[in-house]
């Protein structure tokens, strides 16, 4: 293989066809910082539910004065000393329970305040309104339905409720929008294959008479077919490149700079750059490889032996 | 170096065999004339010995070789040991005339220090010295058509297939081709050429094979063009 005139075979074919070369480059460039963004935002999920699933307990709340009469467990008044001792040794009985903290009503109440600092809701409620209650720490978070199971209807437990679900909500929103992100980069990804094709075939075609000519003095199919390869491979490349620019520029600006995210949520612990240069080498070996299979495909119809 | 057994063959969609059940054999060293009308299947015959087309029924052999075996990899291999000349040259106009002599080479993978030697001497033989770095463009039928011997000729094939070569040239021209070509004859290469040109057949003397509507109809050594009818 003489790699000089292969080179020069290709830059031929890649200046000849450069507002193909161009629309190739961007829809690859497009597709791949598409593809990239959304890996990285699965993984941003995944960290984000780890790190929170993570805080969150399950809540036992026991009966106060007040839920006597909304709730039937609760019709014989306010949670028992005797009660809630029981509620306490069969908690740590319990070999999938971590650790479990205690919180009277009138811490409740502080916490609330301090939640709800902003909003009119912490002037309309008063400390009586709120329930002690049992933060529980699972080993296990998902195991939450043994515990409710065990404590729902149990006498002086006004209700058990599970942290998660709160958040489940936000999270399937979360997901809902990467699986969004993944059909539109799918979409994506078959347009720049098309186009990838289409512009092979172009390609090929303007070079009919050269390849003829190679075919004709023997020179192998591998031969024939190469630059064609080569050509939608090093346009992937670029657009490849271009796609890593545009990961690592968009966590900088959302995260470090302009948007500034990292400031305005720091709740979230958002992904390091270890992250975004993780998915790099991927979002590379796509770009090199997707337009050459695609060229591939394209040739063996057009250069047959 | 070229054998045919009872070789059939038809296109799709059409009715008639290109060819119809011919046989013959072509010896190493020969100069053989492929004659008749058009559509009488001379193209067919050379594209099978070419392997562009495949036999529906009977066997090619060339070079030793039964093509209807021949795995499709190997083709280009095959056809390494063969030169091609078209009536319309069919060179490359960006490149210069070594340029396209060159890329013959180039395509089969030859190092740089053969090429750069045999060019120049394949170019003389063809009696292009010093239009090396013309541009096709720039030269006559003739010296198009010469360029286009010596890129087939260039890797020193077994066997030189020509079709019309001197379909588009005047009398003159095609007279110094026919000369190029009994030149390259007589190093040993076998020469078939399919040609309309009833002067150079008559002329030269050589084996006429003609077809008619796909039949062998005449294989006559030291034939003319055609019969007195």
């Amino acid at each position: 293989m003489r790699a000089q005139f292969v080179l020069s075979e290709i830059g031929v074919g890649l200046r000849r066809n450069l507002t193909m070369t161009f629309a190739v480059v961007i829809s690859v460039a497009l597709s791949l910082a598409l593809t990239g963004g959304a890996m990285l935002a699965n993984k941003q999920v995944d960290s984000m539910k780890g790190y929170w699933y993570d805080k969150v307990q399950v809540t036992i709340y026991m009966c106060n004065k007040g839920d006597a009469a909304s709730t039937p467990n609760c019709a014989r008044g306010a949670v028992t000393d005797d009660q809630k001792a029981e509620i306490l040794k069969t908690l740590k009985a319990q070999p999938i329970v971590e650790k479990v903290y205690y919180e009277s009503a009138e811490q409740a109440y502080k916490h609330y305040q301090e939640q709800f600092k902003r909003s009119p809701l912490a002037s309309s409620v008063t400390p009586d309104q709120m329930q002690e209650n049992y933060r529980v720490k699972l080993k296990d978070p998902t195991k939450f339905a043994i515990i409710a199971s065990l404590f729902n209807g149990h006498p002086g437990v006004q209700s058990v409720s599970d942290q998660r679900e709160v958040l489940k909500n936000l999270f399937d929103l979360l997901n809902g929008m990467t699986r969004v992100a993944y059909v539109v980069l799918a979409f994506m990804l078959t347009v720049a294959m098309l186009l990838i094709v289409n512009t092979v075939r172009v390609s090929a075609f303007s070079r009919r008479r050269e390849t003829g000519i190679m075919r004709l003095v023997g020179a192998s199919s591998f031969y024939i077919q190469m630059p064609f390869i080569m050509e939608a491979a090093f346009a992937g490349l670029v657009g490849a490149g271009l796609a890593c620019a545009m990961l690592l520029g968009g966590r900088y600006f959302m995260v470090d700079a302009g948007l500034k995210l990292q400031d305005k949520i720091p709740l979230v612990s958002f992904l390091g750059w270890d992250s975004v240069i993780g998915v790099l080498p991927l979002v590379l070996l796509i770009g090199v490889a997707m337009p050459a299979c695609a060229a591939f495909i394209a040739l063996r119809r057009y250069l047959k032996v | 170096m070229i054998r045919f057994d009872s070789v059939t063959k038809t296109y799709p969609k059409q009715n008639r065999p290109a060819l119809r059940d011919v046989s013959l054999e072509i010896e190493k060293g020969e100069f053989v004339f492929l004659v008749g009308s058009s559509g009488s299947g001379k193209s067919t015959f050379l594209r099978l010995i070419l392997r562009e087309e495949r036999t529906d029924t009977g066997m090619v052999h060339v070079l030793g070789k039964d093509l209807a075996r021949l795995s499709n990899w190997k083709v280009p291999h095959m056809r390494r040991q063969l030169g091609t000349v078209f009536q319309d040259f069919r060179l490359l106009p960006n490149k210069t005339v070594a340029e396209n002599v060159a890329f013959a080479l180039e395509v089969i993978g030859k190092p740089r220090g053969t090429i750069r030697k045999t060019v120049p001497e394949v170019l003389d033989l063809v009696g292009l010295a010093g239009k090396e770095d013309r541009m096709p463009g720039e030269l006559s039928g003739g010296e198009q058509q010469r360029v286009a011997i010596a890129r087939a000729f260039v890797n020193r094939p077994m066997l030189l297939i020509a079709d019309e070569p001197t379909g588009n040239l005047d009398p003159q021209t095609s007279v110094g081709i026919m000369r190029l070509l009994d030149r390259i004859n007589r190093t040993g290469t076998t020469v078939v050429m399919a040609t309309h040109d009833q002067n150079i057949v008559d002329q030269m003397r050589k084996r006429v094979i003609e077809l008619e509507k796909g039949r062998l109809v005449r294989d006559q050594s030291r034939g003319v063009y055609g019969y007195q009818h």
